[in-house]
C-alpha cells in the first residue's frame, strides 16, 4: 500500500544509480530528516538529548567506521575504542594548542590523525586475516589506551589524567564545554554525522565499495580480477579509522565534555562491535538501527517498569541491560548475520508486493 | 579446424598453418617445484594472437599450475614467460592482470555477496581511475566514469545472456549461470589472453554447448586470444586450434587436434600402457 513501485521506469543509467531507486524510499528518508531537524529539538527536553538523541548519533557514526572495515572490507577490528581515543585525543590537542581554531575543523583534522593509527595498526592485515587480525587490533586497543595513561603531554599534564573540553565559541554561540546547550550540541552532532554518512554511501556504492566488498567475499579472487590487496586494505583502514576518529572527538567534545583514559577502553570496542553487529554488518543504516536499540535500551529499562509501578533498582537494571544485550547478540548471530538491517530490506521487499505476495 | 570450417572466414589464414596471427605468449622451458614434488618440468609452449589454445592431460598434470603460473600466482623456478614481447619470471597477479590477462576458475571464485552486476563492475575495477574524492562526492567525473563502465557492463551481460539475474546475488545462482557470470567478470578485463581453466566442469550437455557458442564468440566476435584448460575431450577437440598435451608435468605432445588425437603418447597417457 505505502510501496508501489508500478510506473517508476528508469531510462538511464544514471537514474538507476540514484540512492533512493524507490521514490517511496527518498519520502521515508525526508521524513526522517524532518523528525531529527524539526521536530526532536523542538520536543526534547535536556535529558532526551543527552541520554538519547546525542549518544544514538555519535555510536552510529564509530559504528559506521568499523563497518567499513568490517562490513565491506572484511577486515575484523577490535581496537575501535581506543582509535576513537586517539581522535578525541588528538582533537584535545589541537584546540589546546591552537584554541582559535575551529571545533569543526579540528574535528575533521583529528579523523586524520586516528586514520593514519589505523592505517599503521592496518599493517598486520596485508599478512594476517580473520581472528588473528583482530588479536593484531586488540594488541593496538591496549597499547594506545596505555599510552593515553601514561603520556602527559597528551593531557596537558593535569594532576587527574583526565581531559577537560574547555568552552568553544562558533560564530558567537557556545557549542562545546560546560556551558553549552545540548541543543546546539545536538545540531552539531546532527550535521557532521549525516554529511560523512553521505560521504560513506557514495564511497561504498562506487568503484571503492565493490573492491571493498570483493575482498571481504573472496581475496584470492581479489586480486586476480587486477585489485591491489595492499592498497584497499590500508584504505579500508584509513576511511574505517577517519570516521571512528572523528566519532570519538564528537564522543568527547560534544557528548561526554570530559574523558579519561580507560573511558576508551575494551569496553568502549565491544559497544560499538554489538551495534554493528545487531545493526547489521555491511549496511549503512544497520548502525542506525543498532545504536538506537543498544542506547535506548537501558533508558527503556530505567523508565518502562516505573510507568507499571514496578519499582526496580538501578543496579538491576544495569544486569537486565547486559544480560539482554548478551541473548540480542547470541540470537542475531543465529538467526540473522545481517541483523536489523536485514529485517528492514524484508520488511519492505514485503510491502513493495503487499497485499498481492504471487 | 575442420570441425570449424566457419570460422576460417574470419581468419587471416594460409590454410597451411593452423595457428594464425603473432606471438602472444612464449612458455620457454618452465620448471616449477613444490619441495620435491616437481609440478612442472621444462615445458615450452606458445600462445599465438587470436587462437583458442587448449591445455590437457589427465588428472595431476600440471594444467593449473600452468595457469598459475602464467597469471603470476606461482613463480617457476626455471624458465621464463615471454607475454607481448616482455620477459618476466614472476609479477604480482595484479599485474598480470595489468598486462592483460584475466582467467576463471575450476572452482568458481565469484564475489558471493555481490550482485551479478557487481560482480562484473568488480572486473573494471583496474580500468576505474577515480580517486576517493570524487567518488565521496559522487558527483560529475565519478559518476560519468560509472555510467561509462555500466554501459560496457550491460553490453556483456548482454552477450552472455544473463539480464534476468542483473541484481541477483551471486552465491544464490545455480553453477552454470555463476560459471558464466564468471566468464562475464573476466570479459569485463577485456584482457588480449583469457584463461579457462574447466569453463565446463560440472555442467549437463545443454550448458555445454551453451558455454562453447560463448567462447567461441568471445574469440570471434571480440578477437580475444584464449588459453582453456578441458577434460570434455570432443569440446576440446572441436573447440581448439591447438592442443597441448602435459602429463605427469611434463609436455607429450603439441599440435593441432588431428594430430594431437592420433598421438600414440597422448593415447598412452590417457588409456595407460601394459607394461
Amino acid at each position: 500500500m505505502f510501496y508501489r513501485t508500478a510506473g517508476q521506469f528508469k531510462t538511464d543509467y544514471q537514474s538507476d544509480f540514484a540512492l533512493f531507486p524507490v521514490r517511496q524510499d527518498a519520502w521515508l528518508l525526508a521524513f526522517i530528516l524532518l523528525l531529527a531537524f524539526v521536530v526532536f529539538p523542538m520536543t526534547a527536553d535536556e535529558f532526551t538529548f543527552r541520554a538519547l538523541l546525542i549518544p544514538v548519533l555519535i555510536y552510529s557514526l564509530a559504528a559506521l567506521g568499523l563497518n567499513i572495515l568490517t562490513g565491506f572490507a572484511g577486515q575484523l577490528s577490535l581496537g575501535t575504542g581506543a582509535f576513537m581515543g586517539v581522535g578525541a585525543y588528538a582533537c584535545y590537542k589541537l584546540v589546546t594548542i591552537f584554541p582559535e581554531i575551529n571545533l569543526i575543523v579540528a574535528i575533521a583534522l583529528s579523523g586524520f590523525f586516528s586514520a593514519t593509527v589505523g592505517m599503521a595498526f592496518g599493517l598486520p592485515s596485508l599478512r594476517i586475516k580473520g581472528f588473528y587480525l583482530a588479536i593484531a587490533t586488540l594488541a593496538a586497543q591496549f597499547f594506545l589506551v596505555w599510552l593515553f595513561q601514561k603520556w602527559a603531554w597528551l593531557y596537558n599534564y593535569s594532576t587527574s589524567g583526565a581531559i577537560q573540553v574547555p568552552n568553544i565559541d562558533m560564530f558567537g554561540i557556545t557549542i562545546a564545554g560546560p556551558n553549552a546547550k545540548a541543543i546546539t550540541q545536538y545540531y552539531v552532532v546532527l550535521c557532521v554525522v549525516a554529511v560523512v554518512t553521505y560521504l560513506a554511501i557514495n564511497i561504498t556504492r562506487g568503484r571503492i565499495g565493490r573492491i571493498w566488498k570483493s575482498i571481504r567475499d573472496m581475496d584470492i579472487a581479489a586480486e586476480l580480477v587486477g585489485i591491489n590487496l595492499m592498497k584497499a586494505k590500508l584504505l579500508a583502514f584509513f576511511v574505517s579509522s577517519y570516521i571512528v576518529g572523528v566519532a570519538g572527538a564528537l564522543f568527547v567534545f560534544l557528548w561526554r565534555g570530559a574523558a579519561e583514559a580507560n573511558l576508551f577502553d575494551i569496553p568502549l570496542s565491544f559497544r560499538v562491535l554489538f551495534i554493528a553487529i545487531i545493526g547489521g554488518l555491511g549496511s549503512i543504516m544497520g548502525n542506525f538501527l543498532g545504536a538506537i536499540l543498544i542506547v535506548a535500551l537501558p533508558v527503556l529499562l530505567n523508565t518502562v517498569p516505573h510507568l507499571f509501578g514496578l519499582s526496580i533498582s538501578s543496579s538491576a537494571v544495569e544486569h537486565l541491560n547486559v544480560m539482554i544485550i548478551g541473548a540480542l547478540i547470541i540470537t542475531f548471530l543465529i538467526l540473522e548475520p545481517h541483523g536489523l538491517a536485514r529485517y528492514w530490506q524484508v520488511i519492505r521487499e514485503k510491502l513493495i508486493i503487499w497485499p498481492f505476495p504471487h | 579446424m575442420n570441425q570449424r570450417p566457419e570460422s576460417t572466414q574470419f581468419r587471416h589464414d594460409d590454410g597451411a598453418s593452423p595457428a594464425p596471427g603473432d606471438l602472444l605468449l612464449d612458455v620457454r622451458n618452465v620448471s616449477l617445484a613444490f619441495g620435491g614434488v616437481k609440478a612442472i618440468t621444462d615445458i615450452s609452449f606458445d600462445v599465438r594472437e587470436g587462437e583458442i589454445r587448449a591445455i590437457i592431460g589427465p588428472n595431476g598434470a600440471g594444467k593449473t599450475s600452468m595457469l598459475n603460473v602464467i597469471n603470476g600466482f606461482y613463480t617457476p623456478q626455471e624458465g621464463t614467460i615471454v607475454f607481448r614481447g616482455k620477459e618476466r619470471r614472476s609479477m604480482r597477479p595484479h599485474e598480470a592482470v595489468g598486462q592483460g590477462i584475466a582467467r576463471t576458475f575450476q572452482n568458481v571464485a565469484l564475489f558471493k555477496g555481490m550482485s551479478t552486476l557487481d560482480n562484473i563492475m568488480a572486473g573494471r575495477s583496474v580500468k576505474m581511475k577515480r580517486n576517493i574524492g570524487w567518488q565521496m562526492l559522487w558527483h560529475g567525473p565519478a559518476i560519468r566514469e560509472e555510467i561509462e563502465h555500466r554501459q560496457v557492463v550491460e553490453e556483456i551481460i548482454d552477450f552472455l545472456e544473463i539480464q534476468h539475474i542483473r541484481r541477483t546475488p551471486v552465491g544464490k545462482l545455480p553453477y552454470g549461470l555463476q560459471k558464466r557470470v564468471e566468464l562475464g567478470r573476466a570479459l569485463a578485463m577485456e584482457p588480449s589472453l583469457l584463461l579457462l581453466d574447466e569453463p565446463m566442469a560440472g555442467m549437463n550437455l545443454e550448458e555445454k554447448e551453451d558455454m562453447s557458442r560463448f567462447i567461441i564468440d568471445v574469440n570471434q566476435q571480440r578477437g580475444t586470444t584464449i588459453a582453456l584448460i578441458e577434460h570434455d575431450m570432443g569440446v576440446v577437440m572441436d573447440l581448439s586450434d591447438r592442443v597441448v598435451v602435459l602429463d605427469y608435468g611434463k609436455k607429450i605432445a603439441d599440435g593441432t587436434p588431428d594430430v594431437v588425437k592420433s598421438d600414440q603418447a597422448v593415447i598412452d597417457a590417457y588409456l595407460g600402457v601394459a607394461h
